[in-house]
């Protein structure tokens, strides 16, 4: 098993390195002088002057891409070009908000789609089958900024129940992690009856249902253990598409979220902050990737031997 | 017979058989009610988009600021927006304006991704390395999070949301053309050509490239669903197409502003967008069930 987590361990670090490579580049892409963009409209020779020779953008480009990745292994991100803060400081002040959004919704999406694509696997072609494939699909049709909306409308605006954007209790999270939630519940649905079909088609099904198991012991502990491994792929793989719907159902609910920073920095031209903001997203992008990968392990004991 | 009249005879052989395939085919995605109603969707979607200036003449643009926010009527089906415009003839010419970015990502996708997926696949060994490296970087970044980065140093407006949302969807078309490569590189028919000295360019556009279609195909009705759902987040988010053109997911946006005196400005281009990206996912759904084999019930 420790082989396996170091080999797994091992093989992150040319995507982070890919990672970081593209990030530097992306603020050499930028059109004109990034001192210039950094220092801002209203900046003097000098001050551009000191913005370079702190970057180092006044020595050779590897030097430049040994400097900066020094700085990412010391979390030093540079400051905002909005609100002087460090860039770090800006993102850990909003990563818990979104960290929070994503596990419930994601807890929400597995608790209405495993069930969902189990019924839909053990009653293919009837009614409670059409019923949650078409929810699947419209799941995954639907705008999750639209959809955020349309609950606005119907639980704050018509019916008063719950509030329409901020923070504070409960009651705040319920909207946003249910808009969130439907974005991915589409996918974990399709997954599971796709899975928990091929399960029970198998041999060891027939076998345990041969022996007089009960039905729910065939689906629960033969069918549904194996067939976890695409459903935890699918789950973990969900968690990217999540990050990205968490930036637009941030800003529906005016959520005080990484996503929201991203799109604030974008429209302010702040660009440290939406590097280190595109940084930490895919940072966590990767590690919950490796934890899926982990999970493999100790779900199916032969992949650790592989 | 002859040598010609046989060879003759053996390719009206295989012609027949080719017809017969499409025909089964085809039958088979007319018993596919969902696959139909999808193609239905997306005929009502190209047929609005390219009538749009018969089915509402004139500048969906224009403001007319003393009919603004108007609820639906007979006079604007769907109600008007802030700056009194008919949301109906917004929607209709947005349709022009949606389908353009989706065939523009979906081009863009496969002029990058089909070729570096083909040479990766068939090549192998360094060349593959390399763009398998790269690939691993950008799928790193989810989806929509990759088309918002490239926006961030591109720039908003049309132009810049089909080149980021386009890029975006590069590294899916190299993995799927890459892996359907692999596959058919191992085939007899690619052997038997290598044998007789046929040229590796030759071999990967005659013999590979038409082999690897199929995934293509699916994932490029897909794909088009994505990019309209790509794009209009980009533009509601404001960082998109930008206002006045009437683009979907900036009309959305817009009217958020408005949810609480009049919710209709943002309902019915949300309405629009479902139905655009449903009917693409219903036809990619159903093209996969009919061209490929292992998808087939």
């Amino acid at each position: 098993m420790f082989r396996y987590v170091l080999k797994r361990l091992l093989s992150t670090i040319p995507v982070l390195l890919g990672i970081s490579f593209l990030l530097f580049f992306m603020l050499r892409m930028l059109p004109g002088d990034p001192a210039q963009v950094l220092a801002g409209q209203m900046a003097t020779p000098e001050d551009i002057r000191i913005i370079r020779h702190q970057l180092g953008l006044d020595r050779p480009i590897h030097v430049q891409y040994g400097l900066f990745l020094g700085r990412l292994a010391r979390f030093d991100l540079g400051r905002s070009a909005r609100t002087q803060n460090p860039v770090i400081q800006e993102i850990w002040a909003r990563l818990p908000n979104t960290m929070l959004l994503a596990v419930v919704a994601i807890g929400l999406a597995c608790l209405f789609g495993i069930p969902a694509g189990i019924v839909s696997a053990v009653r293919p072609y009837t009614w409670l089958d059409y019923l949650a494939t078409s929810m699947a699909l419209f799941g995954i049709s639907m705008p999750v900024f639209w959809l955020g909306l349309m609950l606005v409308i119907l639980f704050s605006v018509i019916l008063h129940w719950l509030p329409a954007g901020g923070t504070g209790s409960w009651k705040h999270v319920v909207l946003p992690s249910l808009t969130l939630a439907s974005f991915v519940v589409a996918f974990i649905t399709r997954m599971t009856r796709a899975s928990m079909m091929e399960a029970l088609s198998q041999d060891y099904v027939t076998t345990a249902r041969s022996k007089g198991l009960r039905e729910e012991v065939v689906i629960v502990k033969h069918a549904l253990k194996n067939a976890l491994i695409p459903i935890i792929t699918v789950v973990g793989l969900q968690f990217g598409l999540l990050l990205g719907g968490a930036v637009l159902t941030e800003t529906v609910f005016a959520w005080p979220g990484l996503g929201r920073l991203i799109v604030d920095s974008i429209l302010a031209r702040d660009y440290p902050v939406i590097q280190g903001a595109i940084l930490i997203f895919g940072l966590l992008y990767i590690t919950v990737n490796l934890l899926v990968d982990l999970l493999y392990a100790w779900v199916d004991p032969r992949i650790r031997y592989d | 017979m002859t040598e010609v009249s046989k060879e003759i005879q053996l390719k009206k052989a295989e012609d027949r058989r080719g017809h017969g395939q499409w025909r089964r085919r085809w039958r088979r995605f007319l018993r596919n009610k969902a696959a139909v109603f999808g193609s239905a969707l997306i005929l009502l979607y190209l047929l609005t988009a390219l009538l749009a200036p018969v089915l509402f003449p004139g500048n969906p643009s224009s403001p007319n600021l003393t009919r603004s926010l108007e609820r639906p009527s007979w006079e604007h089906p769907l109600g008007t927006d802030e700056l009194g415009r008919s949301i109906l003839g917004r929607i209709i010419h947005g349709a022009q304006v949606s389908l353009f970015i989706a065939v523009g990502v979906v081009a863009v996708g496969l002029i990058v991704g089909v070729p570096l997926g083909l040479v990766s696949g068939f090549y192998g060994g360094k060349i593959d390395f390399l763009i398998q490296r790269v690939t691993d970087t950008l799928l790193a970044f989810p989806g929509f999070l990759l088309a918002l980065s490239l926006v961030a140093v591109l720039g908003v407006g049309l132009k810049n949301t089909v080149i980021s949302v386009g890029i975006s969807m590069v590294p899916i078309y190299i993995r799927l053309v890459r892996g359907s490569t692999l596959q058919v590189r191992e085939q007899v028919y690619v052997e038997a050509a290598r044998a007789i000295g046929t040229r590796k360019g030759t071999i990967l556009l005659r013999h590979i490239l038409p082999n690897v279609m199929i995934p293509i195909i699916v994932q490029t009705s897909l794909g088009m669903g994505t990019a309209i759902l790509f794009a209009a987040g980009l533009g509601f988010l404001g960082i998109g197409v930008q206002p006045p053109t009437p683009e979907w997911g900036t009309m959305l946006g817009s009217g958020r502003a408005y949810l609480f005196n009049a919710p209709h400005v943002a309902t019915f281009p949300g309405i629009a967008i479902f139905l655009a990206v449903l009917g693409f996912n219903l036809s990619g759904d159903g093209l996969r069930d009919i061209l490929d084999p292992r998808f087939r019930s």
